[in-house]
Formats: structure tokens, C-alpha cells, sequence
């Protein structure tokens, strides 16, 4: 009797598991992967180089993953990568030689242009490069620590997450390129993101558009501090200021340096609008239109390294610009000596007492009339012709006319004193 | 007069498909997946893996084959992306599991049915991967945007429909 009732029970069982096998499947995919799922998000990857001020504004997302799960990401992404690669280059091919052969109709027209940007630029350079040595030295008189960016490894986007969730780009750059997680992604433009896991021939970009990523900021003109932050729709926000009739749309943000991340004054992008947040009272929304195009990344520049003092070259271009803005001073001191009227009575005009004149050559210019082909006594030769003395002075020669300020208002004009004419 | 058996609609429809195709098609759908937003950044709406995994699991019929296949997909995408392993994992399991038990009631080759699934499905995702991240992941910050999901839907019907043709030339009748 045991053995039939036991009998009946392993088949009553067997026909349980065979008559509900799929939804016992299910069930049991699902709970193992909820498990996994809750053991990845208690344990991120804490045996990952990231400072302690960048990882408090973080979360799981942003962080690299556990050395297991880790592991399983690699393999993934060796398999993708290579076939991303392969497309990648095709693709880079194809346009190339279009580029190159086909597509040179505007080439002169665009060299003109750019060479005329150059142009500008240099002109700005040099204008800006008094304001930066100038605000080197009070940073070095106020011991702060700027970080200049002193070398960074170009990379290409291969490929993306695939999913409208996850703001992940794949550059074709990764360890043996010296690459490292928690490193800066910049374009031209402005700021992308941050390396989040890196492989050997690849790594993995975390836009700051993504929900997981995060920079410290500042407001260029109202030097506000927050923190910029992406949502699960792809749009970057502040959203940890309360609201503030100083922040105005169109406002430019730029990187604080705070996060260790990002290194101080890279442009961000514009506030784009101001709103209230609902979900975040009494805080609002500052949504930011990012200066990069995150969405047409094809090329970044990846920060491999920055120091507290200016790199080599840039000190050089600046030490150009400065001696470019010294010529440009120079010059323009020059003019300004050439054009007489230009000099006030305070001035010390050159060949004014106690200061003679200086020739171009650098020698002494004498005063005497007679040594001087052109210009006004004092001044270095002008090339222009000089009037005679006048045999009669009258009302009409030039400094008989008494200045404006030893006139009377309402006096008439034979009350006004004539000033003598000058001699010479 | 044509001779009748007593075949269920299971074993009348029941097919397979080549293993190079099984693990191709979706390996391709993840490539195209990763590679055609960087060009074109609308098409991030658009899952070909959750239209692999639909086409898979009604055309074998099975939802363990479903729930399997489903998952497999879902792990490789949650490989390429920021987020822990399982949550497209489980949402896809799901997906596959429900097409291949749809798949028994309803004429899956019937264009308006494959219509109707393949959107029904998607928003079925949507709502999957919002519970997963706001319930399981505890991530806040993560919306339900109807207006979205329901483009998304359409926009994967609208691929579907081709996909599937192709996909079903690779068929195999068991």
C-alpha cells in the first residue's frame, strides 16, 4: 500500500512539473536573474580607483561594475566590438574617399575662410593673453590649484548602448591607450561625459545625459555652484538649486573643477529653460542645452592627464600671445605719439621737460626746429609738413585761442586775455 | 477528397530554424541596434532585438524556447549597456514566454495579428522595464512616458512587418 500511495505521489508530482514546466521556467529565469539583479546592486565595483567626492554624486550606473560582472561585460562587448570596429572602418572608408575625391567643391572658399578665423583668432589671443597672465598670478597669490589639461588621446564613437535608457557611447580607444575609468570626454565644444569601463581596445563613454552620470558646475556670470545632472529622457539638468531671479536663460555653465573629474572651466552648455521642479520642491529644473552635440558624437578627446602648472606648449603660445599683444602695444604707442593732438597738457609728451624725445633709431630728437623735416617741435619726425612760424601773429594763429577752461562764459571776447604765441 | 488529421494548431505551425540563423538574426538585430543610432539618433526608439525575440518565440511555439531566447537577448543588450545584467534580461524572458503562449491561440502568419503583437508586446516591455527600474532598481528618476512608448510601439510595428517576412524565409517546418 506505502509503495503505491508513493507511487501515486512521484507521479502526481511528475505530472505537476510536466504540466506547468513553462510557467515553472519562467519563474525560475526570472528569480535567478532578480537575485542577480539585487546582488549587483548592492555590491558596485568598490575596488575601483574613484575619489570619494566624485562617487558621493553617483550611483550604480556611473560606477564600474564588480569584478564578476565585469567580467561578463567584457565578453560582451568583445564579441560586439570587432564587428562595431570592422563596420566602423568601412563605413570611415566610404566617407573618406568621398571626402577626399569627390566631395572638394568649397575646399578654397572653406581655406579662405579658416585662414581668416586664424587671423581673428590670434587677434583674440593676444587681447585675452594680458587678462590670463594676470589671473595666473592672482591664482598663484591666492595659492589655488587649476588644473590645465596637458594631454588627451583622440578617440572615435563606434558604436552606442542600443537602448533609449542607457546614454553609452563605445570609442575605439581603451587601456593600451592609456585610458582609465573616471577619465574627462571633451569635443571642441564643450564637455561629453566621463570613461566608465574600460577594456583593452575599447572603452565605455557615459554621456552626462545619462541618469547615472553627474558634474559639478558653476554659472559663468553669477558664479552659482550646482551640479548637473542627466535624465532618464536624455536631458541635462541642474535640478539642486532652489529658484533664483539672478539665473537667466541662456546663461552659459561651466565645470567647477569640484567633481575631480572634469577639470575647471569647460563649457557645458547654456541654460536653455527655467521651470519649476514638481517631483523636487522647493528646487527647479534648470534644463541645459549642451554646448557638445551628444547626439552626432563621431570624435572626442579623451583627458589622459592634467597639472597645476600650464603644460610646455601652452605656456610657449601664451608667452607668443603676450609678446604678440606687447608688438601690438607697441605699435599702437607709436601712433599714438604720431598724432600730437592726442596728448593732453599732463601728458609727458616726449620732448616735453625732463623727458626728450626719442627717435625711432632710439637716439635723442633735438628740439631745434631747424634739425626737424617735418612734425611738431618735440615730437619725433611725423613725415608731415610743419607750418612756419607766423612774421604777425594775429587772432587766427594757431595758440593765440586761450584753452576753453581760462575762458568766462558770457565774457566778451575783447575781456579774454590773448595768449601770447608760442615761440619757437 | 483530401485527407484530414487531428493535428493540433502547435504541431501544424510548429517550426524551426537553421542554428546559424538562430544565432546570427539576433546577433545582427544587437549590431544594428548598437550601430544605426550613432548615425540616425531617432532610431534608439526602435528594438530589433524585441522584434527578434517576438519573431523566435511565435514561430517555434514553445515558451520555454521563448522565455530562453528572450533572455539570452536581454542579457547581451544589458551587456552593452550601464545598467546591472537582468533588466532587459527579465523583461525579454517575459516577452518571449507570453508571444510563444500567444502563439498557440492566434494565426501568428495573419499580418494584422502580427501587427497587433508586435505592439502590444512593446508596450508590454515599457511597462515591464519601468517596474523593473522603479521597483526592483528603486530608480526614481525613471518615467513612464506614454506618448513615447506608444511612437516606440507603432515605429517597431512598422519594422516588424518587413523583418518578419524575411525572417520567415529562414523557417524550417518541424
Amino acid at each position: 500500500m506505502r509503495e503505491v500511495a508513493a507511487r501515486g505521489c512521484c507521479v502526481t508530482m511528475d505530472s505537476f512539473f510536466y504540466r506547468f514546466r513553462n510557467p515553472l521556467v519562467l519563474i525560475a529565469i526570472v528569480l535567478m536573474q532578480v537575485i542577480a539583479l539585487a546582488m549587483q546592486v548592492q555590491r558596485p565595483g568598490k575596488d575601483a580607483d574613484v575619489p570619494v567626492s566624485a562617487r558621493a554624486m553617483e550611483d550604480a550606473g556611473s560606477a564600474p561594475d564588480g569584478k564578476h560582472v565585469s567580467l561578463l561585460r567584457r565578453w560582451t562587448v568583445t564579441a560586439m566590438t570587432p564587428l562595431e570596429t570592422a563596420v566602423h572602418s568601412s563605413s570611415v572608408k566610404v566617407r573618406g574617399a568621398w571626402g577626399n575625391y569627390v566631395d572638394l567643391l568649397h575646399t578654397r572658399q572653406q581655406d579662405a575662410a579658416l585662414k581668416q578665423e586664424v587671423a581673428r583668432l590670434r587677434v583674440e589671443e593676444a587681447s585675452f593673453a594680458e587678462d590670463a597672465a594676470q589671473g595666473r598670478r592672482l591664482q598663484t597669490l591666492l595659492d589655488f590649484r587649476q588644473h590645465y589639461v596637458t594631454s588627451t588621446v583622440a578617440a572615435q564613437v563606434i558604436g552606442t548602448s542600443g537602448s533609449e535608457r542607457s546614454h553609452v557611447l563605445y570609442l575605439d580607444k581603451g587601456s593600451e591607450d592609456g585610458l582609465k575609468p573616471e577619465m574627462a570626454v571633451i569635443t571642441p565644444d564643450g564637455v561629453v561625459g566621463k570613461i566608465r569601463d574600460v577594456f583593452p581596445h575599447t572603452s565605455q563613454l557615459l554621456l552626462i545625459s545619462d541618469s547615472s552620470s553627474g558634474a559639478g558646475v558653476i554659472l559663468a556670470s553669477t558664479r552659482i555652484r550646482g551640479i548637473v545632472k542627466g535624465t532618464a529622457t536624455g536631458r541635462v539638468e541642474i535640478d539642486n538649486l532652489t529658484a533664483d531671479s539672478r539665473i537667466k536663460v541662456g546663461e552659459l555653465v561651466v565645470t567647477s573643477g569640484g567633481d575631480l573629474v572634469f577639470p575647471r572651466g569647460l563649457p557645458v552648455g547654456t541654460i536653455e529653460s527655467i521651470a519649476p521642479d514638481p517631483l523636487h520642491q522647493p528646487y527647479t529644473a534648470i534644463v541645459i542645452k549642451t554646448a557638445a552635440n551628444l547626439n552626432r558624437l563621431e570624435e572626442v578627446l579623451v583627458i589622459t592627464g592634467t597639472s597645476a602648472t600650464l603644460p610646455p606648449t601652452a605656456a610657449q603660445d601664451a608667452a607668443t600671445a603676450e609678446a604678440t599683444q606687447d608688438a601690438n602695444q607697441r605699435a599702437a604707442d607709436l601712433i599714438a605719439e604720431k598724432l600730437p593732438g592726442l596728448h593732453t597738457d599732463g601728458d609727458a609728451a616726449p620732448g616735453a621737460a625732463g623727458t626728450p624725445a626719442v627717435g625711432a633709431d632710439g637716439k635723442p630728437v633735438s628740439d631745434d626746429p631747424e634739425s626737424q623735416v617735418g612734425g611738431a617741435v618735440g615730437y619725433i619726425n611725423s613725415g608731415l609738413p610743419r607750418p612756419k612760424p607766423a612774421v604777425h601773429p594775429d587772432k587766427f594763429t594757431p595758440g593765440t585761442v586761450p584753452p576753453a577752461t581760462e575762458l568766462t562764459p558770457g565774457a566778451p571776447a575783447s575781456q579774454q586775455a590773448p595768449q601770447k604765441p608760442q615761440e619757437q | 477528397m483530401a485527407e484530414r488529421s487531428y493535428t493540433s494548431r502547435e504541431e501544424l505551425d510548429q517550426y524551426g530554424f537553421h542554428p546559424g540563423v538562430t544565432v546570427m538574426a539576433p546577433l545582427v538585430c544587437i549590431l544594428l541596434q548598437a550601430m544605426l543610432p550613432k548615425t540616425f539618433p531617432w532610431l534608439i526608439h526602435i528594438d530589433l532585438p524585441l522584434i527578434a525575440t517576438i519573431f523566435f518565440a511565435v514561430s517555434r511555439r514553445s515558451p520555454i524556447a521563448g522565455t530562453v531566447t528572450g533572455t539570452l537577448i536581454g542579457l547581451f543588450q544589458d551587456g552593452l549597456t550601464n545598467h546591472p545584467f537582468g533588466v532587459d534580461g527579465i523583461a525579454k524572458g517575459v516577452v518571449g514566454y507570453v508571444a510563444a503562449s500567444i502563439g498557440f491561440a492566434v494565426d501568428v502568419d495573419n499580418i494584422i495579428n502580427r501587427i497587433g503583437l508586435v505592439f502590444t508586446l512593446s508596450m508590454a516591455q515599457s511597462g515591464l522595464l519601468y517596474v523593473i527600474a522603479h521597483w526592483l532598481l528603486g530608480d526614481v528618476s525613471y518615467r513612464f512616458l506614454p506618448v513615447v512608448e506608444l511612437i516606440s510601439a507603432a515605429a517597431n510595428c512598422v519594422v516588424a512587418i518587413p523583418m518578419f517576412a524575411v525572417l520567415d524565409r529562414f523557417r524550417i517546418r518541424d
